[in-house]
C-alpha cells in the first residue's frame, strides 16, 4: 500500500467521525497550547531578567562585606561580617587600573519630610559614580557632586515619586528636605526608572556616602559596587579587587565578590529549570490526551469492526490494519498540536500585548518537544487500539461481533 | 485447481465442540460453476470462509492451484486472498464514507497499485457493471441492486481466479436478484472465473451445472449435469 494512499484513506475514516476526531484533536491542541505559553512565559520571565542585567552592565562586580561560599545565586543579604566594608576599601579599589568606577553604598531607611508632608522611604548613601555605574538618567537637576567622598555635603537625588508626594506640582530643586535628623538640598531628580533589580529607584533618596554614614552612624559599607575597566576582563578585575580586599584586611579574605555574569548565569539557570518544569506540568496534559486517544480509537475499532473484517478479506494483513490505525492517530495528533501551537502563540502574543515587559515567545525547542510529544503520545497510544484491530478475526469481524 | 482433502473445523462452544465441517473432500475445477445448499447450520457458510482462507480449518489440507494454503502465514494467506479471491457478501460491506469507484479502488488500493493503472481499471469495471453515472455516489445513494453491482466489481477488481458468493441475491429484490446473478454468470461463462455460490435460495441454488448438497457439516450430494447453465 502506498503511504499516499494510506494518508488519504485515514483522513477519510478522520472526516467519516467528525465528533471523536474533534474530540481528541482538541485534547491534543490543549496540552500542546499549554506547554507553548508556560514555556512561553518562562522564557519571557528569563528574557526580561537577563535583559534588566544587560542594561547594568555586565562589566560590574559586587563586592559583600562577609564570606559565603558561593559560585552565584542570589547575593546574600547578610554575611558573617568579620570586618566590615569601609570607605577606604573603596577608594583602595578605585586606584587599581583594572577597575574605572566605584561606588561604595549605605542603604537605610528614614522619614523624609518637609513641613506639613512626610513619609518613610529607603535612603541610599553612595558617589557619583553610582549613576554611571547603574546608568541612571536624571529628570532634571544634577546627581550627587564630585569630589572627595569623605565630605558629608547636605545635598539629595530624590525619585519620582518622593518628588510627586512630598512636592506635588511646585519645584523641588533647590528645596530642604529633612531626611531623619538632617536637612539635604535637592539637586536633583531622577529620571522614571520603575523597579530595577528589586531597587525602587523611583521612591529612593540618594544621599552622598558619607552623610549616610553619619546620619546612620556607621563606618561601614552595605556594599560596593565596582565596574572593571573596559580593557580588563571581569575574572581578572574580580582577582584584583579580591588582591586589594585580602592585601587590606591584613591577609584574609572576608569579602564576596560576585560578578554580574555570574548571578546572571545563576538567574538563567534557574528561570531555565523553571522553564523545564512548567513545560514538564503541561505535558502531563499531553499524557491524558494521549488516554483520551487511547479511548477513542479503542470506540473507532468497535464501530468500525465490519470495515476491518471487509479490508482483511480484502487480502490486507494485520499489520497493514495497525498501520492505518496509526496513521488515523498521528494525523490527529499532528493536526491537534498544530492547531495547539497556533492557540499557544497567540496566547503568548496576547499576554505580551498585556503586559509588553514581558516579551513571550516560547522557545524553539519547547514547540517542537510539544509538537514531537504530542506525536509520540497520540501514536503509542493508539498501538493497543490498532493491534487489537489488527489481530480481529475476519469471519467475526465481517458478522460484525 | 481447488482441492480439500479431509477437511474438518470444530467450534467450542462452551463445554461442547461443534463439528461445523466434517471430514469434507471437494475438487472444483478451474471456470467451474457450483452452487452450495443446505440449511442453516449445514456448514455451507463454513466451508466457503475456508475457501476464502478467512477461516483455518482444524484438520485437513486445502489445495488452491496445487499450493497447501494450511501451511502459509498470515501475511502470505492475505496474499493470496488480495491475488486470486473476491468475495461477494450477502450484505454487500461496501464502506459508507467511500463512493462506488472508491469501493472498488479498495482492493487495488491496498495491493499498493499505481494511480494510473487503478483509476483505468475502475474506470473500466465501473463501465462493465453499467455505474459509470453512479461512480460519485456514496452507498446510501444507490441501491440495492447497484450496491451489489460495486460489491462484484470490486471482488473482480484484482482479477481473481475465484468468486465466492454468499447468498448473492438473499438482500435483494427478485428483479435486482436476477441482473447480479447474470452479471456473476457472465463473469464465470466469459472470463471463465470459477464461481462457487452458497445460498439456501432453491431457485439461484438450482441454476449452476453443478449443485453440492450439505447437512451436518457433510457433502450430502454432488449432482453435475451435462451442458446446464
Amino acid at each position: 500500500m502506498r503511504s499516499a494512499d494510506a494518508l488519504r484513506f485515514a483522513a477519510g475514516a478522520l472526516s467519516g467521525a467528525r465528533v471523536r476526531s474533534w474530540l481528541m484533536l482538541a485534547a491534543m491542541a490543549v496540552g500542546v497550547a499549554a506547554v507553548v505559553v508556560l514555556t512561553g512565559l518562562g522564557e519571557g520571565a528569563r528574557r526580561y531578567v537577563s535583559g534588566e542585567f544587560a542594561a547594568l552592565g555586565t562589566n560590574l562586580l559586587v563586592v559583600l562585606p562577609g564570606r559565603t561560599e558561593t559560585v552565584g545565586g542570589a547575593p546574600p543579604m547578610t554575611g558573617e561580617t568579620a570586618r566590615d566594608l569601609t570607605l577606604d576599601d573603596a577608594l583602595a579599589l578605585r586606584r587599581s587600573p583594572a577597575v574605572t568606577r566605584v561606588a561604595p553604598m549605605v542603604v537605610g531607611e528614614a522619614v523624609v519630610a518637609r513641613p506639613g508632608r512626610s513619609r518613610d522611604t529607603a535612603v541610599l548613601g553612595s558617589t557619583a559614580a553610582f549613576r554611571e555605574v547603574r546608568r541612571l538618567d536624571l529628570e532634571r537637576g544634577h546627581f550627587l557632586p564630585a569630589g572627595d567622598p569623605r565630605s558629608a555635603r547636605p545635598v539629595c537625588v530624590i525619585g519620582r515619586t518622593i518628588k510627586h508626594e512630598l512636592f506635588g506640582p511646585e519645584p523641588a530643586l533647590g528645596q530642604w528636605l529633612r531626611v531623619g535628623d538632617r536637612r539635604f538640598r535637592v539637586i536633583g531628580i531622577i529620571a522614571q526608572q520603575g523597579q530595577q533589580l528589586g531597587l525602587a529607584l523611583d521612591e529612593l533618596v540618594l544621599i552622598p556616602v558619607s552623610s549616610a554614614q553619619a546620619l546612620y552612624n556607621t563606618p561601614s559599607l552595605f556594599r560596593i559596587l565596582v565596574e572593571a575597566a573596559p580593557h580588563s576582563s571581569v575574572e581578572r578585575a574580580k582577582a584584583e579587587v579580591e588582591r586589594i580586599m585580602r592585601q587590606r584586611h591584613e591577609g584574609e579574605l572576608d569579602v564576596t565578590v560576585i560578578t554580574q555574569d555570574s548571578v546572571m548565569a545563576a538567574f538563567d539557570r534557574i528561570f531555565t529549570a523553571l522553564t523545564l518544569t512548567v513545560a514538564g506540568i503541561a505535558a502531563i496534559s499531553l499524557v491524558v490526551a494521549g488516554i483520551l486517544v487511547m479511548n477513542v480509537m479503542l470506540v473507532a475499532v468497535t464501530q468500525r469492526t465490519r470495515e476491518i473484517g471487509l479490508l482483511k478479506a480484502l487480502g490486507a494483513p494485520g499489520p497493514r490494519i495497525q498501520l492505518l490505525f496509526l496513521t488515523e492517530a498521528a494525523l490527529l495528533a499532528l493536526a491537534g498540536g498544530l492547531a495547539g501551537l497556533g492557540v499557544g502563540l497567540a496566547g503568548n502574543r496576547a499576554i505580551a500585548w498585556l503586559v509588553p515587559a514581558l516579551d513571550t515567545w516560547p522557545p524553539a525547542w519547547a514547540m517542537a518537544a510539544g509538537l514531537g510529544t504530542a506525536l509520540a503520545i497520540g501514536v503509542l497510544f493508539a498501538v493497543i487500539p490498532a493491534r487489537r484491530a489488527a489481530r480481529l478475526d475476519p469471519v467475526q469481524a465481517l458478522a460484525g461481533r | 485447481m481447488i482441492r480439500l482433502e479431509g477437511i474438518g473445523r470444530d467450534f467450542v462452544m462452551g463445554d461442547s465442540v461443534v463439528h461445523a465441517l466434517d471430514d469434507v473432500d471437494l475438487a472444483i475445477e478451474a471456470g467451474e460453476y457450483l452452487s452450495v445448499m443446505g440449511p442453516s447450520g449445514s456448514g455451507k457458510s463454513t466451508l466457503l470462509n475456508i475457501l476464502g482462507l478467512l477461516d483455518t480449518p482444524s484438520r485437513g489440507r486445502y489445495f488452491l492451484g496445487g499450493q497447501d494454503t494450511t501451511t502459509l502465514s498470515d501475511a502470505e494467506q492475505a496474499e493470496v486472498r488480495s491475488e486470486r479471491i473476491g468475495f461477494v457478501f450477502q450484505f454487500f460491506h461496501l464502506v459508507p464514507r467511500l463512493t462506488a469507484a472508491e469501493n472498488i479502488d479498495l482492493p487495488l488500493l491496498l495491493a499498493g497499485r499505481a494511480p494510473e493503472e487503478r483509476r483505468e481499471r475502475v474506470a473500466g469495471i465501473l463501465t462493465d457493471m453499467g455505474l459509470s453515472d453512479r461512480a460519485h455516489h456514496r452507498p446510501d445513494q444507490l441501491s440495492g441492486g447497484q450496491r451489489q453491482r460495486v460489491a462484484i466489481g470490486r471482488a473482480i477488481a484484482m482479477d481473481p481466479d475465484v468468486i465466492l458468493a454468499d447468498e448473492p441475491t438473499g438482500n435483494l429484490d427478485r428483479h435486482s436478484g436476477e441482473e447480479v446473478v447474470g452479471i456473476l454468470e457472465a463473469l464465470n461463462r466469459d472470463a471463465g472465473l470459477t464461481l462457487v455460490v452458497v445460498t439456501h435460495d432453491p431457485e439461484l441454488g438450482e441454476r449452476p451445472p453443478r449443485r453440492v448438497g450439505m447437512l451436518d457439516g457433510r457433502i450430502e450430494s454432488d449432482d453435475r449435469r451435462e451442458g446446464g447453465g
